[in-house]
């Protein structure tokens, strides 16, 4: 039973990676109608930020949780600025081959320096060791990362669907030469978007950092299997895609632990059979 | 929204003639490359790599689907040839007829699921097939995982052509990737290419006049895969082995990066594409990940000024669809 709970406990805390990033790709894809191939390169990137940030500035993981997600944020809105807006207009397929040249470049360069081995990230002194539930060992580290993800996915959650922000930015989403009639500046808008969706995408990678260890290509299957969290959950909803992560990454940790050779591929599987039953995903419209 | 070829021109019988006209070049530069002293086995590889490209154009550049999982019909193809050759010890004409058979089927699989979403959806669902495959291929015994099937008898072909000779294996590459070729030619030009191109230009448009346009886009997939699949199966003589590199997701953005170098929907870009990056690869090699870097940044430069790709700028300075 331990190692059940366990497995669950690994599930829930990939389900936070999966949420944060695919909602950052559904808020990005909203706003801008691309699909950000380079989101697991820039994951990558805030774990990376975090570890020079420790290891160079001696800037503790909390300023780095703060940090990491703006210095990314800034250097995503750069990318969105002398590259991305230029695509506004032309087919959706232009985005995604952008992006994954960018990320591509992104990781070549973690890699020259590098490598491909990890870089070892330690787990911050408030943070360190468990406790005992009872039924399991609950290391707080672990604890900490699926409380603050499912904290932020839902203040997200609540910045676009409850905020007068977040009904500009879905106005803008519908329809944006009208919004611009109301005097709202949906370009700066567009960028401020690929910023926050690029500095959630960061955030997780500070938070994995200490579980995961700190590696230039951390993010590039991760993204796949977002990608298909994506096509699972569809784009349409926020929450929706809050949900797909967490349960999927679930899904996941039980794989793992009834039949370990499938853990690698039920994500995909899943994505199979919704798309033969639903094939427009579980929350989304059809496209 | 602009469709991906923004200007494609009317195919007239100049058109055609100009096109004939430069495959013969082509088939004559190539078939003298064993007499010019360039390494044959570069040319080879190129070749190979130059028909999955095409295979892989004829689905983006005519039927306006972006396949990110090709390298899963090249992967497959070379696996089951492969072991067909090594393990069941079959003739070289029947060990690429069974790797075009697996691409076949698996064209067939992988097409009748993601062909039920569009645009950038169908992109991520090939990427995720592609990546469902790879983790299959590392675990599944007859792959041999890390390691690949080595050591790939090349035999001898319908009895006499003997495949391990450079010359031999060079013109038997050379016949097979002229062969694809011209189908994809074919195919392109029939009544079905031009209805292909129609989709792609105006999907509501072609649903109103009475096609139905899914099986006209899962017919494109089935040739394209199982074309891609052939590339994968004359792959195997050359390299010898077949390895989870040819499935990785990687090599399926290479292959999209060729492409789009030579130029989407054009009919010699791929070609062309496939030579400049494997030629790349080659000088390049000892730069390490700077190969990446730098194959990334062709992405960016090419998608933010240099759409159309060499033989899309050729043909659009000579007024010419090539």
């Amino acid at each position: 039973m331990q190692a059940l709970y366990a497995q669950l406990l690994v599930g829930l805390i990939n389900g936070s990676f999966y949420a944060l990033l695919s909602l950052g790709l559904a808020v990005i894809f909203g706003m801008l109608n691309i699909i950000n191939f380079a989101h697991g390169a820039l994951y990558m990137m805030g774990a990376f930020v975090a570890y020079f940030l420790l290891n160079i500035g001696g800037i503790s993981y909390w300023w780095a949780l703060l940090l990491a997600p703006v210095i990314v944020g800034i250097f995503g809105m750069i990318l969105e600025r002398t590259m991305l807006q230029w695509l506004t207009g032309l087919d959706h397929l232009y985005g995604l081959l952008l992006t994954f040249g960018i990320a591509l470049i992104v990781q070549g360069v973690f890699q020259n320096y590098f490598g491909s081995s990890g870089l070892p990230y330690s787990i911050p002194d408030q943070l360190k060791g468990g406790v005992n539930l009872g039924f399991m060992f609950l290391p707080i580290y672990r604890g900490w990362v699926v409380i603050f993800s499912l904290v932020v996915c839902l203040a997200t959650w609540f910045l676009i669907e409850k905020t007068r922000l977040g009904a500009y930015l879905r106005a803008a989403t519908e329809n944006p030469t009208l919004v611009r009639a109301f005097g709202i500046n949906v370009p700066r808008m567009i960028t401020l978007t690929y910023g926050l969706g690029v500095g959630l995408a960061a955030l997780a990678g500070v938070l994995s950092a200490p579980i995961n260890q700190v590696r230039p290509l951390m993010g590039a299957d991760l993204i796949i299997v977002v990608f298909a969290v994506v096509v699972i959950g569809g784009m349409g909803s926020i929450m929706g895609s809050i949900i797909t992560g967490f349960a999927l990454g679930v899904i996941e940790g039980l794989t793992k632990y009834f039949y370990p050779e499938a853990s690698n591929t039920v994500v995909f599987v899943l994505m199979v059979l919704v798309l033969l039953v639903k094939p427009t995903g579980l929350t989304g419209r059809a496209a | 929204m602009t469709a991906l070829t923004d200007d494609t021109l009317p195919v007239t019988p100049r058109a055609m003639r100009d096109e004939m006209i430069l495959f013969v070049v082509m088939a004559v530069l190539l078939a003298a490359v064993p007499f010019s002293g360039i390494y044959p086995f570069f040319v080879m590889q190129a070749l190979c790599f130059a028909l999955l490209a095409c295979a892989f154009n004829l689905l983006i550049g005519y039927g306006g689907l972006l396949s990110f999982g090709h390298a899963m019909f090249m992967g497959t193809a070379g696996y089951c040839s492969a072991h067909a050759l090594k393990v069941w010890a079959l003739p070289p004409e029947l060990g690429v007829l069974v790797g075009i058979a697996a691409a076949f089927v698996l064209s067939i699989i992988t097409g009748y699921i993601s062909i039920r979403r569009q645009g950038i959806y169908f992109s991520m669902i090939t990427l995720a097939l592609s990546q469902l495959l790879y983790f299959i291929y590392l675990q599944a015994p007859f792959t041999h995982g890390e390691d690949g099937i080595q050591g790939i008898p090349q035999g001898h072909m319908f009895g006499v052509l003997d495949l391990s000779k450079p010359t031999v294996l060079y013109y038997v590459v050379l016949v097979g990737f002229l062969a694809g070729f011209l189908l994809i030619y074919r195919i392109i030009n029939s009544p079905f290419g031009e209805v292909l191109k129609s989709i792609r230009e105006n999907e509501p448009r072609a649903i109103s006049l009475g096609y139905r346009t899914d099986q006209y886009k899962f017919l494109a997939f089935v040739l394209s895969g199982t074309l891609a699949g052939f590339a994968g199966a004359l792959k195997v003589f050359v390299a010898q082995n077949a390895s989870l590199t040819d499935v990785h997701w990687s090599m399926s953005g290479e292959v999209v990066l060729m492409t789009l170098v030579g130029g989407l929907g054009t009919i010699f870009g791929p070609v062309v594409g496939a030579f400049v990056i494997i030629a790349m690869q080659q000088y390049l090699a000892g730069f390490g990940q700077w190969v990446t870097v730098i194959q990334g940044s062709i992405f960016v430069i090419c998608v933010l000024t240099f759409r159309r790709g060499v033989i899309g700028e050729i043909a659009h300075y000579f007024r010419r669809s090539l």
